[in-house]
């Protein structure tokens, strides 16, 4: 049975000034992801308001790049194991869609930007055929429309002298204009809901202000959420509305980044952010080394093994993620 | 009291690749050149750290293939213990070899995936017949315990490493000989920021309490502000701004110093107007200052005379006409 997937007519991006509406546009409830005997995600639950920007966070291996693969479907079942809800705009539960329900998604209403724009993009076509090809198969323009939307698009993203890039290989261009391409090729359907895993890891900091500043502007002009995957807690904070604090394919701490980042509770997340380098640093107190263990069968918190106030109890029972001082904390004993 | 001895000395060093004509091979255009440095001066003295910053294709990696030998300077001088780096020979080239050690960015590619680990960490040590045999078990597992890896990990291959462990064992290995400099290439980057803390405070201590001197190459001011007292700012091949770290950080005087000190992302700050534009091709540079092009308080005579770097303030250079701080020497 096929999911009623469209895009709703009222939430059409050329309406973004419309009041606001309160339902959230995508609710990701005690989502898990298992593949074979390892749970890598671990009832993972969040909302992302209609607008906003959500930061995931958490050193490799939190899970953070799998809930947005599993955001745009390229994590289904039965290849990995999922439960629990994951929905856009109210649609049905996405964690029940087929790859046919989501070719109806993936890059209409969802799209992504991918780390490494030099492997993302194809070296065997030109900026302009990758470019195009969303707006020709999926919007169905012609060839001559789809030509002038490309150079719009470009020119939106920054690259001056488009319609010559158009013809340029992906090898042509440094690694910044490549993230640009990528970029414009993402926003060309005008998606609602735009993911960017880790979209600055590659580059320079000059350049890295300058793709962060653009994913913002161009989502904000149309209106539409995006979630950065990021291990930068200080970008997080000058870049997100919310933040996910993940550790193991938990979630540690959630809320609105001011709150969260201002006044850690969570012992991983303030361990986390003693471990960011800001120039008057004067001593480093990072957090002590370990990876997480992902056996399905571990009971209690992931963090426990290292975290400075683990009691007994959070080895054994495992915290339920609960609203304090404005933010979600899943925390036996927290640091404040 | 006497200077400390210097290290390294840069005298106006310079690399130019020959890059063909105009328009390929049989063109008839004049043959063009690539400065990857153009007149660096830079000093290390013992003891002392240094930090060379600046975007990808600013120089840093050419510098340090010049520091360490690797290719030798097109003009200029490039002195090791006042000597030339590329002349060394016999016993100068063996304690050259053992007193600098290298820290490469790519980690595991640096080392051989078919050795172990003891293996590994050993070679300086037998290359350089610092031990005896009996004694090369204990000598590498003193040196893992001082980069935090148990002794058991000895027996092990790369690959059962993860990312922060490999970085260890390429610190061991770099300190294995007992050098007087560790060259370090981005060591730090590409980590999680808990796996970069933890390497971060293992250098410093190393620093701390074998006395050795560091040129570490970072594009992370936060790492050069930890790690290192002076700084060198690169751009397109040059120094554009020297000095102590925190000096330079607290006030810098030029405006490609101040774009890079912004857009490292701070909390709970907007993020900063970005620099415009991209660092541009290195090759057939316009007259004037390389960085006119992006300044944002560039005016008509940077675009006519380029600057050269000269001291602004005690300890301090800059190579700008319009400095952001004083007023530079020559005005």
């Amino acid at each position: 049975m096929a999911l009623a997937l469209a895009r709703p007519a009222s939430a059409q991006p050329e309406t973004p000034s419309a009041a606001p509406a309160p339902a959230p546009l995508l609710t990701v409830a005690r989502l898990s992801l298992s593949r074979g005997e390892k749970l890598i995600l671990d009832e993972v639950s969040f909302t992302l308001k209609r607008g906003a920007t959500l930061g995931l966070v958490g050193e490799s291996g939190a899970g953070k790049s799998t809930i947005a693969l599993a955001l745009i479907g390229l994590l289904q079942k039965p290849q990995v194991g999922l439960e629990g809800s994951m929905a856009l705009d109210g649609s049905a539960n996405l964690v029940d869609a087929t790859e046919k329900d989501w070719l109806k998604l993936r890059g209409r209403r969802v799209s992504m930007i991918f780390q490494d724009a030099s492997s993302a993009l194809n070296p065997c076509f030109t900026v302009g055929s990758q470019l195009m090809s969303p707006l020709r198969r999926l919007l169905g323009m012609g060839p001559k429309d789809a030509r002038s939307r490309a150079i719009e698009l470009l020119e939106s993203v920054g690259l001056n002298d488009a319609s010559s890039r158009l013809d340029a290989y992906p090898h042509q261009l440094s690694g910044g204009m490549q993230q640009r391409v990528m970029i414009a090729i993402a926003l060309a359907t005008n998606p609602e809901l735009l993911l960017a895993d880790e979209p600055t890891s590659a580059l320079d900091v000059t350049i890295q202000a300058q793709i962060v500043r653009l994913i913002l502007d161009e989502t904000q002009k149309r209106g539409a959420s995006c979630i950065f995957v990021l291990h930068d807690l200080a970008l997080a904070s000058q870049a997100c509305d919310e933040i996910v604090v993940l550790y193991g394919g938990q979630v540690m701490e959630a809320g609105p980044s001011d709150v969260l980042l201002a006044e850690p509770l969570h012992p991983y997340t303030l361990g986390l952010k003693a471990c960011v380098l800001e120039l008057d640093t004067e001593e480093l107190t990072p957090l002590p080394s370990g990876a997480p263990s992902f056996a399905s069968r571990t009971p209690g918190c992931r963090f426990a093994p290292r975290c400075g106030n683990a009691l007994p109890k959070c080895v054994d029972e495992k915290p339920p993620l609960e609203t304090v001082r404005g933010r979600k904390l899943a925390c036996w004993n927290p640091a404040a | 009291m006497s200077t400390p001895p210097e290290l390294f000395r840069l005298l106006d060093v310079e690399k130019a690749y020959d890059v063909g004509r105009k328009g390929g091979l049989f063109a008839s255009g004049p043959r063009r050149r690539l400065a990857a440095l153009d007149g660096v001066r830079l000093s290390l003295k013992a003891g002392e750290s240094v930090a060379i910053v600046g975007e990808s294709g600013s120089g840093k990696t050419t510098l340090l293939r010049v520091l360490l030998g690797l290719t030798s300077p097109t003009d200029g001088r490039a002195l090791y213990r006042e000597k030339d780096i590329t002349l060394l020979q016999g016993d100068d080239r063996d304690r050259f070899c053992r007193e600098v050690a290298m820290i490469y960015q790519d980690a595991r590619g640096s080392l051989n995936p078919r050795m172990s680990i003891l293996d590994l960490v050993a070679e300086p040590l037998d290359h350089h017949g610092l031990c005896k045999p009996s004694e090369r078990r204990d000598r590498v597992a003193a040196l893992l315990s001082r980069v935090g890896l148990p002794p058991e990990m000895m027996e092990r291959y790369t690959s059962a490493l993860s990312g922060g462990q490999v970085r260890r064992v390429a610190i061991a290995r770099a300190l294995a000989s007992a050098p007087a400099v560790l060259v370090a290439d981005e060591a730090v980057s590409g980590l999680d920021v808990s796996t970069q803390a933890q390497l971060l405070k293992l250098l410093r201590d190393l620093q701390r309490e074998m006395g050795v001197s560091m040129l570490f190459i970072t594009h992370d001011l936060g790492v050069a502000a930890y790690l290192c007292e002076r700084i060198a700012v690169m751009y397109l091949g040059r120094i554009v701004e020297t000095g102590l770290t925190k000096d330079v950080l607290s006030a810098p005087a030029h405006p490609y110093t101040r774009a890079l000190l912004n857009a490292a992302p701070k909390f709970f700050e907007p993020i900063a107007e970005p620099l415009g534009g991209e660092i541009p091709s290195p090759i057939d540079l316009p007259p004037g200052c390389r960085f006119a092009g992006r300044c944002p308080e560039a005016r008509d005579d940077c675009r006519a005379r380029d600057p050269e770097l000269v001291a602004g303030a005690p300890n301090r250079a800059f190579a700008c006409l319009h400095p952001l701080i004083g007023e530079p020497a020559f005005a």
